[in-house]
């Protein structure tokens, strides 16, 4: 009996990229080591406790009181467990993967948001991947890439735009037709529309994207230690493989206090302290 | 108002909604297909259906029918939110189905302004700032917009709450401040698009009022939509009946009511009353008709309606007017031709005379 074998045909694809791309991805790995490289510096610049300070003010102005205790608290956990620069790497791989996410997902999502057809074409694809294990694209991009934080990226990407591409169209179909007709009947320009009317009436529904696109490529930090890409994730896999239930558990945690922390703030950036 | 400007004229348009729509264009033009025909042969949906109507200066013109008939698509052919499938639309003169983007925005962001039944503001905006949201997107510099826009709340009685948000704004407030965002870019056409409807009837009144001295007073032309037919005559100038996308009456609130032009006009009309729409003129009996003497009785105007003339007849004890035109008895009206005419029915017949 015959045997299907896509790695058969995608193997050798693979290696012809390696082999002939080789100088691009030697370029991209540059330049996301580079930013990543820049932003943890910049994190571990300060003394923990002057970038917790400051984190709390963000919070404040950015959702109130409540924000800016509940950030600080997240931050000082990770100091107080000593997982201080493996957080801050983290933040940073995490930082980098949801720009990158959300600047593919967005104009993507506006587009698809417009036109049917190209959602018919694109949700399938969405479907595909997230539900194909990441564990599957991070052959493929450790092979293009090497060990490391890039191929940890990409991965992180991937399973971030998803959701970010599904609910920015959401979003976007959401904006009622009044609303738009209104700009069209006022003459505004329909980059005026997309800013002025669009933009404010999805922001609740793109908050929520951003939301699950931060939530899901937290969870893909744990994945990126595996690639050795350093971070709490690293400090998982080994409390894993050398079973420290203890690491474990304080690495597990660390990352549940980076979510929230990554959530609130992003929530009151975008949200702002509008009325409800 | 016949001889004043025609701002908004609109030759045979029509409008065609689904996929074979240009077969469907082309085969109303070269056939005549009615629109049950279109529906049959081509499974399109004719919206509007040779509409022809002409908005002058100074107008109100009301636009009356029940949902489905069309009026909302029909209003948005006006400022091209909806391409016509057929026809011409002038504004002003001009085509606006020959304008280019840039052109089209000029004319609409000067010239028209429309009002929304769900009013269509902005939730992170307050009031000031939604009012000005039509001059904000034309790019006039905020002192100026924001000038414009409190004259305008002022206009409609909202000088108070130019900084509150929409959600703290009973309806009857959101619709002022929607008239009022409409009235800041200081448009000659307002097409307001059944603004009244979704508010209590209390309040509808009082906005109809409002909105009927203010357009007036401004000197504004508006088309107004609406389902309401008492809605149509308290407001409009002119009205048109809608039906099935086409328009099948178009005149004065009085020649509607008079001389239905079909049973569905008809059945439309019949329970509207009569007594602030019919005037002397139309009730009267001509003088030469009238067998009695008419010195004596007391003299009226013939646009004096008939609600005016049953309290002038009850205040005297004569049982009949004389209308006064120009110094001239031109007519005689009854109490029976008063009573006919509540009816809506026109007073000429000759029973009247006998009376």
């Amino acid at each position: 009996m015959m045997r299907l074998d896509p790695g058969a045909f995608l193997a050798p694809a693979v290696d012809w990229l390696n082999a002939n791309f080789h100088p691009l991805f030697a370029v991209i790995t540059d330049v996301i080591e580079a930013v990543l490289g820049g932003i943890e510096w910049l994190f571990l610049l300060p003394p923990p406790f002057v970038l917790i300070a400051l984190v709390a003010v963000a919070g404040y102005a950015l959702g109130g009181v409540k924000t800016a205790i509940l950030a600080a608290l997240c931050l000082a956990y990770c100091w107080v467990m000593d997982l201080w620069d493996a957080s801050m790497q983290t933040i940073a791989l995490v930082l980098v993967a949801v720009t990158i996410a959300v600047g593919i997902a967005f104009p993507l999502g506006i587009y698809a948001a417009r036109h049917r057809r190209l959602e018919a074409v694109v949700r399938p694809i969405l479907d595909a991947m997230q539900t194909v294990p990441p564990w599957v694209y991070l052959i493929p991009a450790v092979i293009i890439f090497s060990l490391g934080t890039v191929p940890a990226v990409i991965a992180t990407i991937v399973y971030g735009v998803p959701p970010m591409l599904r609910l920015t169209t959401l979003a976007f179909r959401g904006v009622p037709t009044d609303l738009k007709e209104l700009g069209q009947a006022i003459g505004a320009k329909p980059r005026t529309i997309l800013f002025k009317i669009e933009l404010p009436a999805a922001t609740p529904t793109l908050v929520v994207g951003l939301n699950q696109c931060i939530l899901l490529s937290l969870a893909m930090v744990v994945l990126a230690g595996l690639v050795g890409a350093g971070g709490l994730g690293a400090e998982v896999t080994r409390g894993l493989t050398r079973m420290e239930m203890g690491l474990g558990l304080r690495a597990g945690l660390a990352i549940v206090a980076v979510a929230l922390l990554l959530d609130r703030l992003s929530r009151g950036a975008l949200q702002g302290r509008r009325k409800a | 108002m016949e001889n004043a400007e025609v701002l908004i004229d609109c030759q045979s348009v029509w409008k065609v909604f689904g996929e074979r729509n240009a077969e469907a264009i082309e085969a109303i033009t070269a056939q005549g297909l009615s629109k049950r025909d279109i529906l049959r042969d081509f499974g399109c949906v004719v919206g509007v259906s040779d509409a022809s109507l002409q908005v002058h200066r100074g107008e109100i013109f009301c636009i009356m029918g029940l949902s489905g008939s069309g009026k909302s698509t029909l209003i948005r052919l006006l400022n091209r939110l909806i391409e016509p499938s057929l026809g011409t639309v002038l504004v002003k003169g001009q085509d606006i189905s020959k304008m280019d983007a840039a052109a089209l925005r000029r004319t609409r962001a000067e010239h028209i302004g429309m009002v929304f039944q769900s009013v269509a503001l902005l939730p992170q905006r307050n009031v000031l700032e939604n009012a000005a949201f039509g001059l904000e997107v034309q790019g006039i510099p905020r002192n100026e917009r924001n000038r414009a826009a409190a004259a305008a709340l002022a206009k409609v009685g909202l000088s108070d709450w130019t900084k509150h948000y929409p959600s703290e704004l009973s309806g009857g407030m959101q619709q002022r401040v929607g008239l009022a965002r409409a009235l800041a870019a200081d448009p000659e056409i307002i097409l307001m698009d059944e603004p009244f409807s979704a508010l209590d009837p209390l309040i509808r009144r009082q906005l109809q009022d409002e909105f009927r001295q203010l357009t007036k007073e401004l000197g504004k032309s508006a088309v107004f939509i609406t389902h309401d037919l008492d809605e149509a005559i308290r407001i409009g100038d002119r009205i048109a009946i809608m039906k099935d996308g086409a328009l099948i009456q178009v005149g004065t609130a009085e020649d509607i009511v008079m001389n239905p032009a079909d049973q569905y006009v008809a059945d439309f009309v019949a329970g509207i009353s009569r007594l602030h729409l019919i005037k002397a003129h139309s009730v009267m009996v001509p003088v030469v008709d009238w067998d009695g003497p008419v010195d004596d009785l007391p003299r009226c105007d013939p646009e004096a309606d008939i609600d005016a003339l049953i309290a002038q007849i009850t205040e005297t004890s004569a049982d009949a007017l004389a209308v006064q035109e120009d110094g001239r008895v031109v007519g005689v009206v009854s109490v029976r031709n008063l009573l006919l005419g509540v009816r809506g029915e026109a007073g000429t017949d000759p029973i009247g005379a006998e009376a």
